[in-house]
């Protein structure tokens, strides 16, 4: 049960960092026309905050084993 | 060369897979060894999300914005952050009262209200009908293109090709007869369609993979990697123009986002992935970060295709939208164009197929049954099986759903680019979301706010998207875009009140949802809300603390004949499936049919929602409550009702909780039960072998009156003695009962501790002399007064004082008192040279009755209760005692009293001692 509330409360959290990251006005600092590791900035930007975001709802999500087998 | 007969083979051959593919999912459901039951599956049905708009179409808004393509996917993968909190909500709520689509959700959850049903349905087939056609469209678009192989085709008239000779005419059919084999067998739709699914996540795959392939084939083959295509496309300066996002998009950017967040909620195909075909709650908590990793796979080489394509073709003259298939074709690499057509055909059909089921269940439940049910009276006909007919209505509306899709492709839809019909689709489902969302959350939100509010918004949406679509038509005069209808410029339909600098999609998102979220709202707060509309609120908003307790979803008082249930069933189930269902309810409740004279609540409540399960939940109602003689309850009864169950669900849980503590209690108290046999055993010893003594000696004075007159003086003075241990052993047993009812009278004052101990030395000095016991006093010269009882203290150290005179050994035995002052009170210890007491028996040597044997000694005299006595007393002074022994070499009991209380006053009060503070006794 408090497992349950602190995963709502990270995954919450996790949603807001999402709706921040991936809109203005951060997403104006990485609006460059330039070139990162031969890729424009804005891809690279979104694609590995992406990425991240999912390996940490992934990370959230699970139930650790010891409350699994209750 | 690709010859047309290979790629219609493929083609035909691929979706003959699909069939064989589900055939086989169904057959193993039903010898129960479910292959879709598991999260992965699960996740990969869910990417029925992407479509061919994802497969063709993300390239073609690439090549044209940059990462335009990206708020659809990024949006999804926000919605599953928060998805554990929604989504298993509603699928709790679909399963608990066997809820099959969208519009029997909103129809269900405000009311069970036809008319709300009727209208979700009407604006979902309104919405998804050129979405699927966009589907046939992109087969078709790419079969033709194919067929060229390997000359790339330029933009492709439609009017050209006859209908009979289109393969995107017979695909559909196919489609029509695959959604009827696998979606529509039963009726009782909470069976689910574990061959459709199966089918549906074999397609996921084959789409990534293909996308996948011809990505790294652009990529990696046709350039260096992707630092080479973006190096490469620098160089020409309008292809770096769509590396950045334009500074006025962010506003679009974020509504695209929050669109698509929206829309994988309630898109009616992912309502029914993700909670109709839902097998396993659980199955949720993997696919819900599985499923955003698909979709981040599946658009890693949107950008690198989208570049590779316009830097391949620069004249513009091949589609965008086609550049997946095209860029193989004009590399001559057969094979890879073959699999990205089928790739394609498969995101494409995922969607015609799951979509067209969902809308047909729709359609049948929430728009035809309920007519049906109005035209004829429902007495009417009662023994017609209607079983038949229902299927037919959903084999029916799948094959007119796709025809007319085809047709709207045919007729229509050329206007558009893939893209955009999707996001206009988005647009309309989106209306959705208020009710829905509301519905869960609010208990306030009512049947009237979600309807008009619901209406407002497609009016605005169809207003802001579609009529300006009928100008592209040719069917109004452009006028109406650019000055606005009968010249009124604040209505153009692109800049709604003279809204400006938004894109068509997000300005009507904006003013649609506005008016929907508005009006929603402020109806809800201030109309009227029927009985039923609050039960179902009430059931649905807190749906985790009733389901699985609360067996029953409608409210009544009444009954119904069983014989009248059970044909309403089989008119709807067909009467073998219906008979089925009874008799696996009777096996399950242990009823007899012939003696149940009538159903009861419990039983109506189950068929109707084995009938919400076939013919909708309004529906359903309609039906039921024309067999039962029901009497409505008023909304306080069935708020009581609710209220009671969680009432009996809280006692039930108290009742466990006391169950426990009573069960300990019972097994204290028969502990101590034994305890007290014991304790009378030993306390009518203790008492009989003095009484019997002093009977006897009286006795003997009685009967020898010559009897020598230092004898009876020595007799009498037994018997004195005797009864006065007596006195003692009764004047125990007293405090010890009124310190346990807590009634012994305290004499609370200041107290020297010197005082106390020699008062209590001076009680026991005969007993020391008589076992010639040498007693070693270690007092200090003063100590602080404190507060207490002193006469009870007195009696503590006697206790302690005798039971170390018991205990010594005849003339060689030693105690030592020592009394120490403390920062917060006095330490008096009582230390003797007696046989020591084992570990088990220091344990419990406090408590009452327990006298710790001596296998040599045997049982101590005494009656047990003066260390219990002597622990009440210390602890009633705020002190604490402890024993310290070692068999064998003697015990120390201590105890601690602080300075405390009303003591502090005197603290400082001490009074000196005469004596050196050492005696011998």
């Amino acid at each position: 049960m408090i497992h349950n509330v602190l995963k709502r409360g990270r995954l919450g959290a996790l949603f807001l960092l999402g709706m921040v990251l991936f809109n203005y006005p951060i997403l104006s600092l990485f609006n460059r026309s330039i070139l990162v590791f031969g890729i424009p900035l804005l891809y690279l930007f979104l694609f590995l905050v992406w990425l991240g975001f999912i390996a940490l709802i992934a990370l959230f999500s699970k139930t650790p084993r010891s409350l699994r087998e209750q | 060369m690709l010859e047309t007969g290979t790629i219609l083979l493929c083609a035909f051959g691929y979706v003959g897979l699909l069939f064989v593919i589900a055939w086989y999912g169904r057959k193993r459901a039903d010898i129960g060894r479910s292959i879709i039951s598991n999260p992965s599956i699960y996740a990969l049905s869910l990417a029925v999300y992407c479509t061919a708009w994802t497969f063709y179409g993300s390239v073609g808004r690439a090549a044209q914005t940059g990462l335009g393509f990206l708020p659809t996917y990024i949006g999804p993968t926000l919605t599953a952050a928060v998805g554990g909190l929604v989504l298993r909500k509603i699928i709790r709520i679909s399963k608990t009262h066997r809820i099959t689509s969208i519009a029997d959700f909103i129809a269900s959850r405000y009311g069970k209200s036809a008319r709300l049903g009727g209208t979700v349905s009407v604006i979902a087939v309104l919405a998804v009908l050129p979405y699927i056609s966009l589907q046939l469209k992109a087969i078709s678009t790419s079969f033709l293109l194919i067929k060229g192989y390997p000359k790339i085709a330029g933009p492709i008239n439609f009017a050209e090709v006859p209908v009979l000779g289109d393969t995107a005419f017979y695909v559909a059919l196919l489609l029509a007869v695959f959604a009827i084999l696998f979606g529509t067998r039963h009726l009782d739709a909470a069976e689910r369609h574990e061959g459709l699914v199966a089918a549906i996540a074999f397609e996921s795959v084959v789409k990534l993979v293909a996308f996948v392939t011809v990505g790294a084939f652009v990529t990696f083959v046709m350039y260096d990697g992707f630092g080479d295509i973006f190096r490469q496309a620098s160089a020409h300066s309008e292809l770096r123009g769509i590396w950045t996002l334009p500074s006025g998009g962010y506003f679009n950017w974020m509504i695209q986002i929050f669109l698509s967040m929206v829309a994988v909620l309630v898109l009616p195909r992912q309502f029914q992935v993700t909670v109709v075909e839902n097998v396993n709650e659980e199955h949720l908590n993997k696919a819900l970060w599985l499923f955003p990793l698909y979709l981040f796979a599946i658009n890693i080489f949107v950008l690198p295709i989208a570049f590779g394509g316009m830097m391949h073709f620069p004249d513009g003259s091949v589609e965008a939208d086609t550049f997946v298939l095209s860029l193989p074709m004009t590399m001559h690499q057969e094979e890879l164009a073959l699999f990205a057509f089928l790739g394609g055909m498969s995101a494409a059909t995922g969607m015609v197929i799951v979509e067209t089921i969902a809308i047909s269940t729709m359609i049948c439940n929430d728009l035809v049954i309920p007519v049906l049910l109005r035209l004829q009276s429902p007495s009417q006909e009662v023994d017609k099986d209607l079983s038949h007919l229902l299927l037919n209505i959903r084999r029916g509306s799948i094959v007119m759903v796709l025809l007319l899709a085809y047709a709207y492709f045919r007729y229509v839809g050329e206007f558009y680019t893939l893209v955009s019909i999707g996001l206009v689709s988005f647009a309309a489902v989106a209306q959705f979301a208020p009710a829905i969302l509301g519905g869960l959350f609010w208990r306030t939100a009512n049947r009237k706010g979600a309807l008009l509010g619901m209406i407002a918004g497609f009016a605005v949406w169809g207003y802001t998207l579609v009529l300006p679509s009928l100008v592209q038509a040719g069917l109004l005069s452009i006028s109406f875009v650019t000055e606005g209808p009968y010249g009124v410029g604040w209505l153009r339909p692109f800049s709604l009140f003279g809204l400006q600098g938004l894109d068509h999609i997000a300005h009507a998102v904006f003013w649609s949802l506005l008016a929907n979220v508005g009006i929603f709202i402020t109806v809800s707060l201030f109309s009227e809300t029927s009985t039923m509309e609050q039960t179902q609120a009430a059931l649905f908003v807190d749906v985790f603390r009733y389901s699985g307790e609360v067996q029953r979803s409608s409210f009544w008082r009444g009954t119904a004949s069983i014989p009248d249930l059970q044909s309403l069933l089989g008119r709807f189930l067909g009467s073998h499936r219906a008979q089925e269902a009874l008799l696996e309810y009777g096996k399950q409740h242990n009823l007899k049919w012939d003696n149940e004279p009538a159903a009861d609540v419990e039983l109506v409540d189950w068929a109707e929602k084995l009938l919400a399960g076939a013919i909708g939940s309004a529906s359903a109602r309609v039906m039921v409550s024309s067999v039962v003689k029901e009497e409505p309850l008023g909304t306080e009864e069935i708020m009581d009702i609710l209220d009671e169950t969680r009432q009996v669900i809280l006692y039930s849980r108290q009742l466990e909780r006391t169950t426990a503590e009573l069960k300990e209690a019972n097994e204290r108290l028969k502990e101590l039960d034994r305890l007290k046999d014991d304790f009378i055993s030993t306390v009518t010893h203790e008492l009989r072998t003095p009484l019997t003594s002093v009977r006897s000696l009286a006795e003997i004075l009685r009967d020898n009156p010559g009897l020598e007159i230092t004898q009876q003086r020595q007799f009498t003075s037994i018997i004195i003695k005797e009864s006065e241990r007596l006195t003692r052993l009764i004047s125990q047993v007293l405090d010890v009962q009124k310190i346990e009812a807590g009634r012994l009278e305290w004499r609370m004052a200041e107290v020297d501790m010197l005082d106390v101990v020699q008062d209590a030395v001076a009680a026991t000095k005969r007993l020391m002399e008589d076992k010639q016991i040498h007693l070693n006093l270690r007092l200090p010269k003063s100590v602080p007064l404190i507060f207490g009882d002193a006469d009870r203290l007195i009696q503590v150290l006697v206790n302690l004082l005798s039971n170390a005179v018991k205990f010594c050994p005849q003339q060689e035995g030693r105690i030592e008192v020592d009394l120490r002052v403390e920062a917060e009170g006095l330490r008096v210890s009582v230390k003797d040279n007696g046989p020591g007491i084992s570990q088990e028996g220091q344990a419990i040597i406090f408590e009452k009755f327990r006298q710790v044997e001596d296998s040599r000694r045997g049982r101590p005299s005494g009656s047990g209760l003066g260390l219990a006595i002597t622990r009440s007393i210390v602890e009633h002074h705020g002190g604490s005692i402890e024993v310290d022994s070692r068999p064998g070499a003697g015990s120390t009991f201590t105890f601690y009293l602080p300075r405390k209380g009303d003591g502090e006053k005197s603290l400082d009060k001490t009074r000196s001692q005469g004596d050196d503070g050492q005696q011998t006794g």
